[in-house]
């Protein structure tokens, strides 16, 4: 049977991409930020994940306002990224998993999530870059699922509905009959708000609080509406939803393998995390 | 009908919701075809008629005129897409938030620096 084998949680700004592109990793703005990365590559090397399910929010490349799902699934056998219109470099095309995707579709739709299942799908930079951080010469030794959050167009999914998708989302996966050992990646966030005069808000205090809830009470977001969210991590901040589905694929108790976080990369307070179930 | 303050619990912030994704679609919809650079080609080209064939509203056509983020906000735009169109210009996210909060850019990152406490 499928294993989980563990989770990675990581901001996706997409300044990232320019900074690839330029080499700026040991840059000492970049520096805070990438130095959290080598861990995070010697734990995926010693796990050797077969496949990655990669929970984020399109940020209007697959998506746009004409078809909005809260909840979204790739079933295709390649992901292909895609200009976004502000000049990052495209990434090499990612290999899908149809059979472990319909699999997954199976298993939560018989669990009452009625996903939108997507044969065709480009993924943006909340996809590619997470994986670029993972595995920097971007030749991708794993096949890919994408999971879509809707956290662009309110109603937004509860942090509550999420955490029980990634519950269920973590039963579908151990319930794949093949033997192959799955990391589930959840990207966005941490703390930021891009736009309205609240433009540049960060809040330490509740990032550091979610992030340690991570590892010891993983309901803890749950407590808070969307819009309770909103008001404490900001208007994109509220991409955590995407880190509480993925740990909800994961037991209760968990070991905390790596863990980052740095003020500020462009207008976001970075995270990263590294659990395992314990 | 949801009040305006149910709608914007948050000070100097705008949830994009339902009532935001109607006002701003075709604003939006013109963002979101920035994806293709001869899309934004085309606008720079002739951004008049770029903006005709999307049906922006004039309020919406001022606020593209004016490269007003608040602006462009109160017209129904939504920070990701407005994201693209802010690419066309080459400017980047510090620019934007200086912009919206009436700092310059050095001060806005000074700002950002803050939140390490």
């Amino acid at each position: 049977m499928a294993k989980i084998v563990g989770t990675i949680t990581t901001s996706h700004v997409p300044a990232i991409g320019g900074a690839i592109a330029k080499g700026l990793q040991s840059d000492p703005y970049w520096k805070p930020f990438f130095d959290g990365f080598p861990p995070v590559r010697d734990w995926l090397a010693k796990v050797k994940p077969d496949v990655v399910v990669l929970v984020y929010n399109d940020h209007g490349l697959n998506f746009f306002l004409d078809k909005m799902p809260t909840f979204a699934i790739g079933a295709a056998a390649e992901y292909r990224n895609a200009d976004e219109g502000w000049g990052i470099p495209t990434v090499a095309p990612f290999r899908g998993d149809p059979e472990l995707s319909w699999h997954i579709i199976e298993s939560l739709v018989a669990e009452d999530f009625d996903l939108v299942t997507c044969q065709e799908m480009v993924v943006d930079h909340a996809f590619t870059l997470p994986m670029a951080l993972c595995w920097p010469d971007q030749k991708w030794p794993v096949r890919t699922v994408p999971v879509v959050v809707n956290t662009v167009q309110a109603p937004l999914p509860s942090a509550k509905r999420c955490y029980k998708l990634g519950q269920a989302l973590g039963r579908a996966i151990a319930s794949w009959p093949k033997d192959e050992r799955v990391v589930v990646m959840g990207t966005g966030g941490l703390s930021h708000q891009l736009d309205g005069e609240r433009a540049g808000f960060i809040n330490k205090d509740f990032d550091l609080k979610f992030m340690d809830s991570m590892v010891n009470d993983p309901a803890w977001a749950t407590k808070y509406s969307t819009v309770e969210l909103v008001e404490l991590s900001g208007t994109q901040g509220v991409e955590l939803l995407n880190w509480v589905v993925a740990r909800g694929t994961l037991p209760e108790k968990v070991s905390k393998r790596q863990a980052n976080y740095h003020i500020p990369i462009s207008n976001t307070a970075s995270g990263l995390m590294v659990l395992e179930p314990a | 009908m949801p009040s305006q303050k149910s709608r914007q619990p948050v000070p100097g912030t705008t949830i994009f919701d339902g009532e935001q994704a109607r006002k701003g679609y075709a604003l939006n919809k013109m963002c979101y075809s920035f994806n293709d650079a001869a899309n934004r080609k085309s606008f720079v080209a002739d951004e008049d008629a770029y903006c005709a064939r999307y049906g922006l509203n004039p309020q919406q056509r001022e606020a593209i005129r004016n490269r007003n983020v608040l602006q462009l906000l109160e017209a129904g735009g939504n920070a990701y897409y407005l994201a693209k169109f802010a690419g066309i210009f080459g400017l980047d996210m510090q620019d934007i938030g200086a912009q919206q909060t009436g700092l310059s850019k050095d001060q806005f990152k000074a700002k950002l620096l803050a939140a390490r406490g």
